[in-house]
């Protein structure tokens, strides 16, 4: 989950990524974001998130996020 | 839901929209054009009806304004007691000659059918607002959906044949007082036994000019073998076929002899009288400068009058078109067509007169 | 069979009504009778290409389905006694194998859409190549283009992969599938509805509800309003400023972007609104494909309200996948050694985004001048992403703006412009024309002259009442728009019997008197069915 958090704030260090639950909703996360988290992710965490996981649902929290990655890596 | 709900709620739908259906039929008639005072030609399709409920006819014409601006029933009539009507129309192509022949023939039966063979140009349709004058004024039969389907250009749909309104919905800003007028009551007639009267007279100027040559003479298959269909019904109903040509001949409307050529050979081949009135302009003493109310293309009535007493007579000598004079019955109808004829005749010429002397 | 012609509307009467009288069980069949019908009566030779399509997309994804059965009661079996990581390694192993499937069923159709659309495009460009060289050429041969290939494909390609992803269940039963991809109202201009949310509507029962009638009956009078009465007449003025493109310049091209933005949303809207009203009226909900396009801030805005099913489209089976896939990831790594992170990061997502928009812009017609629009739609993309930090910067400097509807309305009317100008690429269909007039419109002053000597409507091909009737059908159009927003206005309409009745009487006089359709009106055909 700090590292979720870690790779969120280094691409907006002016969100508050434990409470924000609408990343995707309310516009913070563009397709750049998304696209430089899910690189971020397979460098660091070595989870490969595919295209079909690419859904608002799953970016629109940290928590979320890490919910995602979890289940991925879970397989 | 209760029933007395559901019953005020189908009926505040179904009430506001057979307004609508009520207000589209009283639309159409007001917004389709009464071609009176403008483009006459549209009325004279439906005239006939009414002419021959009223009494048959010997001879009918067929063709396009030149048989509707050159044969004259009422002087047939009071020369040589023929009983005759002009089913022609404005551009009207053959395949208009062969349906309004076709849709006479649910009423009478004439002994001869005179064609005027100039339309025999045109392989296919020219344009929309032609069919409009030619069709919209027919009664509904199997005639008419035959009519539509063989004239139709293009861009034309049939259903706004069946409801006009599709046609003219932009009408609406350019209604006259004629139109409310005639929209539910009967129009007045234009027309004299379908003769179309102009009084105007505008000399022709043209000189000797040589028309255009053409780049094939022959004339177009589509419009020959509308012809075919033409000769093979007057044979099934036993009807003379005569083929004519107006003795108009302006640059615009050339006939060339090349076409002439084919149509003598088709008549020659069917064994039908072909008259080309050309070459006897003179001898039936058309005059250009006093008999042509539009610089030659077309006769005026002092011009029609000429040439229908001359093919009145051939009519009578050469192919015995019957002389009724003796029945009463049809003397009283045609005594009647004859006097309106000459109060129109009298009332036009007079107009005509003021244009020039004001 | 054109939705706006009368053998249309006595067409989908007669469906609806058989519709609603066979067993419930049966509709479905009726729909798939009904969708045949109408897309042979468009061409009876286009139907085995649709076939085609049916049967490859179908095929696959039955093999996809085979597999995925297959592996699942594998795992089930062995789940136990396998390490997570030979669980993954078997995973990525199944996802290999039924990989086949779908790049067989995409290669296959593509290739179909590629060789039928643009051979003509592709030769051309070849020739005049060949030309620099002398005197040779290819012949270009003349391949039918059956009508709305570019949405069935669509539609069964997005299928495909779905069933490769999960999304959705594989349909075994061939007859339904086929009806997924050719229902009679969507085949020809979408919306571009997923399998998962349509198709198992087709397969439940309905009843006609007079709700689902009126709402769908309204929206589909709506929808004729706004093809008929606000496009077509329009259009009249767009097809006379177009044909004469060094006469009708400056004022005229802007007027153009005007008038062609309420042709290509009457137009378009309209026949989606046709399509949505009459599926509603058989119980079926399409997706949506507008929100409110014109209310737009920004060209993402825009793409995100306009021809929605298409944009999504694009980007989940094209952007997404190609902006993480690997070769993306690799080039993305190494932009960012060789170029810093700033730069580096934006490298993949840009190319991704360029690539995707010059498909999009391929896939809306054959011509330069629809790929140079698809990549200009691209390059306002990415520079309004560039210059956001700007914007964040001046909104800092002046706090409350963004919330001022004034400043609302300028974005709105920014946004209008820009992707009004972009558009006209589509009118004149020549890619150094348009930009010559664009570009007069800025130098061009004299043509507002036309404007006092009343010659302007002259030149425009329309009479004053159409002009009026432009201007006021806009107007509600507006309105209506604007209030839906807030409450759906067809439905606050349908909910009130007496006003539902006459809003639909007076919505067809007004049509049918005003409607810009028949003789000396050139209008009818849909454009966007037309070049797809």
């Amino acid at each position: 989950m700090n590292e979720i958090i870690e790779i969120l704030t280094e691409l907006h260090d002016d969100v508050d990524f434990t409470t924000e639950t609408g990343l995707v909703e309310n516009g913070i996360l563009n397709s750049l974001d998304i696209v430089a988290i899910i690189t971020e992710i397979d460098d660091r965490l070595d989870v490969q998130i595919p295209a079909e996981e690419i859904l608002p649902e799953n970016f629109d929290s940290a928590e979320a996020l890490w919910a995602l990655v979890q289940r991925l890596d879970e397989a | 839901m209760k029933t007395s709900n559901k019953i005020i709620r189908a009926s505040a739908l179904i009430i506001p929209l057979l307004l609508v259906v009520a207000f589209l039929i009283c639309a159409t008639p007001i917004l389709q054009p009464k071609y009176i005072t403008a483009s006459p030609e549209g009325s004279l399709t439906a005239e006939y009806y009414d002419a021959v409920k009223e009494t048959k006819h010997d001879v009918l014409f067929i063709g396009d304004c030149e048989v509707y601006e050159s044969f004259v029933p009422a002087v047939l009539w009071e020369e040589y007691g023929i009983s005759s009507y002009v089913r022609g129309g404005a551009q009207q192509l053959v395949w208009h000659s062969y349906y309004m022949l076709e849709d006479a023939l649910r009423y009478e039966t004439p002994k001869i059918v005179v064609f005027n063979v100039l339309a025999l140009k045109y392989g296919e349709p020219q344009k929309e607002a032609y069919n409009r004058l030619a069709l919209d004024g027919m009664e509904w039969s199997e005639t008419k959906v035959g009519a539509i389907k063989a004239s139709m250009t293009e861009e034309e749909s049939f259903t706004s044949y069946v409801w006009p309104f599709l046609r003219y919905h932009s009408r609406w800003n350019q209604l006259t007082a004629e139109d409310f007028k005639y929209a539910f009551s009967d129009k007045p007639t234009v027309s004299d036994s379908g003769y179309l009267m102009q009084t105007d007279i505008v000399p022709a100027t043209e000189g000797q000019e040589t028309p255009r040559p053409l780049v094939d003479y022959t004339l177009p298959k589509a419009a020959m073998e509308y012809l075919d269909r033409i000769t093979k019904l007057c044979g099934e109903k036993n009807m003379e076929l005569i083929l004519i040509k107006a003795p108009t001949n302006a640059l615009a409307y050339h006939w060339y002899d090349e076409w002439d050529e084919q149509i003598l050979a088709y008549a020659a081949k069917n064994g039908l009288a072909y008259y080309n009135f050309i070459p006897h302009a003179e001898e039936m003493g058309l005059d250009m400068s006093t008999d042509t109310y539009d610089k030659g293309v077309h006769l005026n009535v002092y011009g029609a009058e000429k040439l229908t007493r001359y093919f009145g007579k051939i009519l009578a000598e050469e192919h015995h078109a019957p002389d009724r004079r003796q029945d009463v019955e049809l003397s009283r109808v045609w005594n009647r067509r004859v006097a309106a004829y000459n109060e129109r005749k009298t009332q036009m010429a007079s107009v005509s007169q003021s244009k020039i002397n004001p | 069979m054109s939705f706006t012609s009368a053998a249309f509307l006595i067409f989908a009467a007669l469906t609806l009504l058989v519709y609603y009288t066979v067993p419930k069980r049966g509709q479905w069949i009726v729909l798939l009778v009904a969708s045949f019908l109408f897309y042979w009566a468009a061409g009876g030779g286009y139907l085995p290409f649709i076939a085609v399509t049916i049967l490859s997309t179908w095929l696959c994804a039955l093999g996809i389905r085979r597999r995925d059965r297959l592996d699942e009661a594998y795992l089930a079996e062995h789940k136990a006694d396998m390490t997570k990581e030979e669980r993954k390694a078997f995973k990525n192993g199944a996802k290999k194998k039924k990989r086949p499937y779908l790049v067989g069923g995409l290669v296959f159709n593509f290739a179909i859409l590629g060789v039928l659309k643009y051979t003509g495009f592709v030769l051309g460009g070849v020739n005049d190549l060949l030309s620099l060289f002398g005197d040779v050429s290819v012949t270009v041969p003349s391949l039918i283009l059956p009508l709305g290939i570019s949405y069935y494909i669509f539609r069964s390609t997005a299928y495909l992969i779905d069933v490769y992803w999960g999304k959705t269940e594989a349909e075994g039963n061939i007859a339904k599938y086929a009806l997924f991809v050719s229902f009679f109202p969507a085949v020809l201009q979408g919306p571009i509805s997923r399998h998962k949310d349509l198709a198992p509507q087709f397969f439940t029962p309905h009843k006609a509800e007079w709700s689902n009638l009126t709402e769908g009956g309204l929206r589909v009078l709506w929808g004729f309003f706004k093809k008929m009465v606000v496009a077509d007449t329009a259009m009249i003025a767009v097809k006379m400023i177009v044909s004469s493109p060094t006469k009708l310049t400056g004022m005229y091209v802007l007027f153009l972007i005007i008038l062609y933005s309420a042709v290509i949303y009457g137009d378009f809207t309209g026949g989606i609104d046709m399509t949505i009203g009459l599926s509603r009226m058989m119980g079926l909900r399409l997706a949506e494909n507008f929100d409110h396009p014109f209310s737009s801030h920004s060209t993402q805005e825009y793409w995100n309200r306009w021809h929605m099913t298409m944009g999504s489209y694009f980007t989940d089976y094209v952007f997404n996948p190609l902006s993480i896939s690997g070769p993306m990831k690799k080039l993305s790594k190494w932009s960012r050694e060789k170029l810093g992170k700033t730069v580096g990061m934006r490298v993949p997502v840009y190319l991704a985004t360029l690539i995707t928009w010059f498909l999009t812009g391929l896939w809306h017609g054959a011509s330069w001048n629809f790929i140079v629009w698809g990549l200009l739609n691209g390059a306002v993309i990415l520079i309004s992403r560039e210059l956001a930090p700007l914007y964040a910067k001046f909104h800092k400097r002046f706090p409350g703006l963004r919330e001022k509807a004034v400043y609302g309305g300028f974005c709105a009317l920014r946004t209008f412009f820009l992707m009004g100008s972009i558009r006209i690429l589509d009118c004149y269909r020549d890619v150094p024309v348009t930009f010559k007039a664009f570009g007069s419109i800025f130098y061009d002053f004299a043509s507002w002259g036309d404007l006092a000597g009343g010659k302007f409507l002259h030149m425009l091909g329309l009479e004053l009442w159409q002009c009026v009737v432009i201007a006021l059908a806009t107007v509600v159009v507006f309105l209506v728009c604007h209030r839906s927003k807030t409450k759906p206005v067809l439905t606050e309409i349908s909910e009130r019997p007496w006003l539902l009745g006459g809003v639909c009487a007076l919505l067809i006089v007004i049509i049918l008197i005003f409607g810009s359709y028949g003789i000396g009106f050139d209008a009818g055909d849909f454009i966007y069915q037309t070049q797809f």
